[in-house]
């Protein structure tokens, strides 16, 4: 599980982020959401420890990320799984070396070692024909694919995705978030995945936490943001007709 | 102020580059990666430019002695000279600046911009480690590139005096051995791993800690030659000030 508490961050004058609390639980999909400039990808990076904050605790299984030495947080951080935004596979690596390069770094591992649990990863996320391929010559669903196996060759303890549909067609981009969730499931892992997608949101949100300048503006889950009535939230998920439909909808059913 | 906070930054860069190493079982990999493509891939280049810049030195030379009383040797001496205590160290390296320096500006500028660095750092990889040191590394093989521009700038101011008529074969390499000394060659290998040390660090600096997108790759690239060849310019004085003077 991962806890934050009162966590501030500022670049300069900015304040950025003012006093986030929340937790993501083991085996679930925490979504962060937010429009663009809320703080999401500042809160993610803290969380990822490559943005210092001012104030405030990040606790991974009650370890506060802060007061970790040096050896500790390497140590930590060989646990942690991270698909960007725009796959960051290394592009000098073809797909399978991408993918065991974290057993190469953090492993005792022979290189036929390596390479079975390369290619059972590989299988798992439906990539057991690109292995020789380069990240250049693969499909933007590939890539991302390739990134999720990358992130989970080690079993990392936790996932986070930052946009991990970007880019993507509406069913390549259910795909993806399917193999999330059920990565999550089966690995029982803590996944944090931060998106603009309403899809993934009310596909896979198990918990879902609303940035809104720098301040958590409302929690809940895919089934619990049907009901809200905070309108800071109606009005950013909500603002397709489509969407403002499919609640309508859901609320009639659900009367 | 902007500047004061670059060199910190740069020396900074430097002493976080040896720490948290990456397993050796790796890192030879990397090493000799970056030898293949900083050193080896370079020599085609290096090769080229010295036995025709040697030539042209020789012809420049031998065509501004006009005086009788001159002998025909000095030619090669002066070929010698001019070779090996600024042109194959300095200005080799200079070339080296836009060729290896844009190259690994551009390699760690693109790293960045896709995420990959941080991809590194997320897994709790020292990224300068990883990237830059094996460079360090390659890069101290540099004086064997060096050596061969030496050798071939000499070479070739050989034939352009033979064959263009200049001088005769024999006077031109009593010329060459004429009043050797040794020191100029120590000298001359002291300001290459000088140089080697910039090539590698002030283009990694540039691209690793650059910021933005696809155009201020291009930038980085730029400012990283201009940098680097400042530096070599001014440390090749102040080298030259203190070996040789």
């Amino acid at each position: 599980m991962i806890e934050v508490k009162d966590l501030y961050k500022s670049f300069g004058e900015a304040d950025i982020l003012k006093g986030i609390s929340t937790s993501f639980e083991k085996g679930k999909t925490n979504l962060i959401i937010g429009q663009s400039g809320s703080g999401k990808t500042v809160f993610l990076k803290c969380l990822l420890g490559l943005f210092s904050h001012e104030r405030g605790s990040i606790s991974y299984d009650g370890k506060i990320y802060s007061q970790l030495t040096e050896n500790q947080k390497r140590d930590l951080r060989a646990e942690i799984g991270m698909v960007f935004q725009g796959s960051a596979l290394f592009d000098s690596m073809t797909i399978v070396e991408n993918v065991m390069f974290p057993l190469r770094m953090f492993t005792n591992m022979s290189k036929s070692e390596m390479k079975d649990r390369a290619d059972l990863v590989l299988k798992r996320v439906n990539l057991a024909d690109a292995h020789l391929k380069m990240p250049s010559e693969a499909s933007g669903g590939m890539q991302k694919r390739a990134a999720i196996a990358r992130a989970i060759v080690n079993n990392p303890k936790y996932l986070f995705c930052d946009e991990p549909n970007s880019g993507l067609d509406p069913n390549t981009a259910i795909i993806i978030d399917n193999l999330i969730q059920e990565i999550t499931d089966e690995y029982n892992i803590v996944t944090v995945i931060n998106s603009h997608d309403m899809n993934s949101v009310m596909e896979i949100g198990e918990k879902i936490l609303f940035l809104k300048d720098g301040l958590k503006a409302w929690e809940g889950s895919k089934d619990t943001i049907f009901k809200t009535d905070n309108k800071v939230v109606t009005d950013f998920v909500y603002s397709s007709n489509l969407f403002k439909k499919v609640r309508k909808m859901y609320l009639e059913e659900n009367q | 102020m902007n500047y004061l906070h670059s060199i910190g930054l740069y020396f900074l860069m430097i002493r976080e580059m040896f720490r948290k190493p990456t397993k050796w079982s790796v890192m030879k990999h990397l090493i000799l990666k970056d030898i293949d493509d900083l050193i080896i891939g370079s020599l085609g280049i290096v090769a080229f430019i010295a036995f025709f810049v040697g030539g042209v030195v020789t012809i420049q030379t031998a065509l501004n002695i006009s005086n009788p009383l001159i002998p025909k040797y000095l030619v090669g001496f002066a070929t010698r000279q001019s070779i090996i205590l600024e042109f194959a160290p300095t200005f080799i390296s200079i070339i080296m600046a836009g060729k290896v320096g844009s190259f690994i500006t551009s390699s760690i500028g693109t790293m960045r911009v896709t995420e990959q660095i941080d991809a590194l750092e997320v897994m709790g990889i020292n990224g300068l480690n990883y990237l830059v040191f094996p460079k360090v590394i390659a890069l101290m093989l540099y004086p064997f590139a060096i050596a061969i521009a030496m050798f071939l700038g000499i070479i070739g101011g050989m034939a352009a005096c033979v064959y263009g008529g200049f001088t005769s074969l024999e006077d031109y390499i009593t010329g060459v051995q004429m009043d050797f000394n040794p020191f100029h060659i120590t000298y001359a290998f002291i300001k290459t791993y000088v140089f080697a040390f910039l090539l590698a660090t002030i283009p990694s600096f540039h691209g690793y800690y650059m910021k933005g997108g696809a155009l201020e790759v291009g930038k980085a690239s730029t400012t990283a030659f201009v940098w680097t060849s400042v530096m070599i310019i001014l440390l090749n004085y102040i080298l030259t000030q203190m070996l040789l003077s």
